[in-house]
């Protein structure tokens, strides 16, 4: 990966202090498991950004390489990778994810 | 892809993994995988994806990769009996 590539990947991580990489856009999700990531944060309240990567095809693959994870979504806070789709479903039922969205860093 | 060749593979890179995978459309792409390891314990649920995620790199990564979506659940074994 480029020196440019992955300054571009962690800027775009740093867009947010909740960051979402997803298939689509939160109001027109391509793919159930980035649709499941979005509907979850709107119940928490708290405000997120997100970045469609199915319109980056070089961020997508890069994302990837850059945290070791190969599929989306992939839920960032405060530039620390939380999850896909399973790990955010898992801590939302266990009640630790307004929490975890929250806590100041 | 068939269930049984993602178990092999988790399997080979995980030892003890007693793993369960189902197809949960019936399309070869999308899969619903358990595994339960002793592997994991002291591991947060993003180190323990990693795991299972790099036991399939070959297969998961890419524009071609025959896994299109994998839902996963990971457990201790501990965990996996509490359940």
């Amino acid at each position: 990966m480029t020196d440019e590539l992955r300054k571009r990947i962690a800027d775009t991580i740093g867009r947010g202090r909740v960051m979402l990489f997803m298939k689509g856009n939160p109001a027109m999700p391509q793919c159930g498991f980035s649709a499941a990531v979005v509907g979850i944060l709107k119940q928490t309240g708290v405000p997120f950004e997100s970045y469609n990567i199915l319109a980056d095809q070089e961020l997508r693959e890069g994302l990837k390489v850059y945290s070791s994870w190969p599929t989306f979504p992939q839920l960032y806070v405060d530039g620390k990778l939380i999850g896909g789709a399973d790990i955010v479903r898992d801590l939302h039922a266990k009640g630790e994810l307004q929490q975890l969205l929250t806590a100041q860093a | 892809m068939s269930p049984d060749e993602i178990s092999a593979r988790i399997r080979t890179a995980i030892p003890d993994a007693n793993v369960s995978v189902r197809d949960t459309t019936g399309g070869g792409d999308h899969f619903d995988a358990t595994v339960v390891s002793a592997a994991f314990a002291g591991k947060g649920p993003v180190e323990r994806h990693r795991l299972v995620y790099a036991a399939l790199s070959d297969v998961i990564n890419g524009p071609a990769a025959p896994i299109h979506a994998l839902a996963l659940t990971t457990a201790t074994p501990d965990e996996y009996q509490r359940k």
